[in-house]
């Protein structure tokens, strides 16, 4: 844990410091304490900073938000991005921003009402013979395409067709961020994760089944609604701001629990595993490609490979999704 | 520990939809003893220690555990003096015994609490207790049926409750394990004074475990008391529709019930199992 922190910090450093233009530590340094560097005030400051707070603040609410999925649904591939919740949030914010000509809190709250539409419906779809599993993800696989599609059509119905706009909502982008965008995600991340962590250890015991949880005290409904809807609410808000970038809340529970090993819960891990893969995907997406990918391009190279090796993994084994 | 709580189940009716599957159900468990509740398929069984937990709303009646309706006690409460084994609990992938047995001590951790040395000292007095110790860094999944039935009673006994109850605790073990989970139950039920209601398939071993046997049929409770009060031929044909010789367990002295079929029975024709099937 101590290490992701810390490869974090570099990470975060690092993105203010390399790019067209490349600016030592000390003036990086200097920019993000307030002192005026010739050039590095407007392009680390105005430019860098600003897309790597949202890199890191919008990583954060993917990890937790997809980490807290896939463990109250017992299931790496129930995660928000999967199962559509990611897609309802950004088709909203699309529609919000593209058609409506909205912005800030408004397009914030679109987001988080389409997320939690999207989860009853997803719930309400696959209630039949038990929700966890197969049906949920396959139904929420479905939602997702239904969801995207509309995202299409609102922005090709759009006056100004704009590829930097398309590129957001359909895969998640950071190009153009903004303080403004950074605000609602800092805001949402600072009252749903400790709502979150205070529910951290009843979510663990509700792996273990609704009956054994119970039986520890846990009372189950109650807690998987206060989750669902923090869960919802951070991926919503992320989403809001910088699009659905692909994977990321799928990817950071499995890779957090490579790193941290299968003691203690996840949630902080995974949250910092996420901010650690959007901040180097979007540099790496940036500067290293030859050519300007938006981060959610990166990640998405990243997510499609271990989605499939999942799905191989669980058809071997004879379980179901 | 005290052994003196009360655990009782007054009046209850429970169902699933419109299914009337427990039906004004009285029951005392006696404190500090070994409850077995032996029924048919399907007769409730399940289904009223599910509800003696909490974990099924009564339609009518009441659960009272020392005076108090054990549904509108807080959860985390009950827990700490009320512990259920489910039928079929999920071990999380890749969990080692020592942090599901370490899931046991929920109840007893506040929401900011850390782990402390009482846990520490309950999980490890709970491996000893069910001989899991040297598994204790181990995966849950890589463990035979006899090793996670006897790690799941660890979690159990890690909530360290003075009620303990078990739903099919034997279930899909072979008989040597199933004896083992057993004895491992009593010996919980003479060091601490563990009262234990257990659902059990196996006649048998419950008239030979139980100082209480309560045989249940069709929602209601047909007898209870002793195993020797309790196992009857008449019972068992009640209960389950089955015609039986009941005789005296040559090792224990408790009942022993022999089915009788149709086929490979002594003198067949002549005695009680002559057309026995119904």
């Amino acid at each position: 844990m101590a290490a992701l922190v810390v490869a974090l910090v570099v990470a975060f450093v690092l993105s203010l410091m390399v790019g067209r233009t490349f600016y030592g530590p000390g003036e990086v340094l200097g920019v993000v304490l307030g002192q005026d560097v010739p050039g590095a005030t407007f392009t680390v400051g105005r430019l860098r900073l600003p897309r790597a707070v949202l890199a890191v603040l919008a990583g954060l609410c993917f990890g937790l938000g997809g980490v807290t999925f896939q463990t109250m649904l017992r299931n790496p591939l129930a995660s928000p991005d999967i199962i559509g919740i990611s897609s309802g949030a950004s088709a909203a914010a699309a529609f919000a921003i593209v058609t409506l000509s909205l912005d800030g809190a408004q397009v914030s709250a679109f987001a988080i009402v389409a997320g939690l539409a999207v989860a009853v419906l997803v719930y309400l779809l696959s209630r039949r013979g038990g929700v966890v599993g197969t049906r949920l993800v396959l139904v929420g696989i479905g939602v997702a395409a239904m969801l995207d599609s509309l995202t299409a059509y609102v922005l090709s119905g759009a006056a100004q067709w704009d590829l930097q706009e398309a590129t957001r909502w359909l895969t998640g982008s950071l190009n153009g961020a903004s303080w403004s965008q950074a605000l609602p995600v800092l805001v949402a991340l600072a009252v749903l994760t400790p709502v979150l962590l205070s529910r951290s250890r009843d979510l663990s015991a509700t792996q273990l089944g609704d009956d054994a949880a119970s039986a520890l005290g846990v009372r189950v409904d109650r807690t998987r609604l206060v989750v669902i809807v923090a869960a919802v609410g951070l991926i919503s808000f992320a989403t809001a701001a910088c699009g659905p970038i692909a994977f990321v809340a799928f990817l950071s529970g499995p890779i957090a629990a490579r790193v941290v090993g299968p003691h203690g819960s996840l949630l902080v891990p995974s949250a910092l595993v996420g901010a650690l893969l959007v901040l180097v995907a979007d540099v790496v997406g940036q500067y290293a490609l030859g050519m300007r990918f938006p981060v959610g391009v990166v990640t998405g190279v990243l997510g499609a490979p271990y989605l499939i090796w999942l799905i191989v993994r669980t058809n071997r084994a004879g379980g179901s999704l | 520990m005290t052994t003196d709580h009360s655990l009782a189940v007054e009046r209850l009716t429970l169902g699933y939809g419109d299914r009337v599957v427990v039906d004004d159900l009285d029951l005392v468990v006696p404190p500090g003893r070994v409850t077995a509740i032996v029924g048919a398929n399907a007769c409730g069984k399940s289904t009223l220690l599910r509800s003696m937990s909490r974990l099924l709303r009564p339609r009518t009646g009441r659960v009272v555990l020392d005076g108090a309706e054990v549904h509108r006690l807080p959860a985390r409460q009950l827990a700490r003096t009320l512990g259920l084994l489910p039928q079929s609990p999920v071990a999380p992938e890749g969990i080692t015994v020592a942090d599901l047995v370490g899931r046991g001590r929920h109840p007893h951790q506040g929401v900011l609490s850390r782990w402390s040395t009482a846990d520490d000292l309950a999980v490890a007095a709970a491996l000893e207790a069910t001989d899991t110790t040297a598994l204790a860094e181990r995966p849950v999944d890589e463990l035979s049926g006899g090793q996670r039935q006897r790690v799941w009673i660890a979690m159990a006994l890690a909530q360290e409750t003075d009620l303990l109850l078990l739903d099919e605790p034997t279930t899909f073990l072979d008989v040597s394990h199933q004896v083992e989970v057993l004895d491992l139950l009593t010996d919980l039920n003479r060091s601490r004074g563990t009262t234990i209601v257990m659902v059990l398939h196996d006649l048998n071993l419950a008239a030979r475990y139980a100082d209480h046997l309560v045989a249940l049929a069709a929602g209601r409770v047909h007898a209870a008391g002793t195993p020797q009060e309790v196992l009857t031929e008449d019972c068992v044909r009640a209960v389950f529709g089955l015609d039986s010789r009941v005789v005296e367990d040559p090792t224990t002295g408790a009942p022993m019930m022999l089915p009788l079929g149709r086929h490979h029975v002594v003198g067949a024709g002549t005695g009680v199992g002559g057309d026995a099937a119904r």
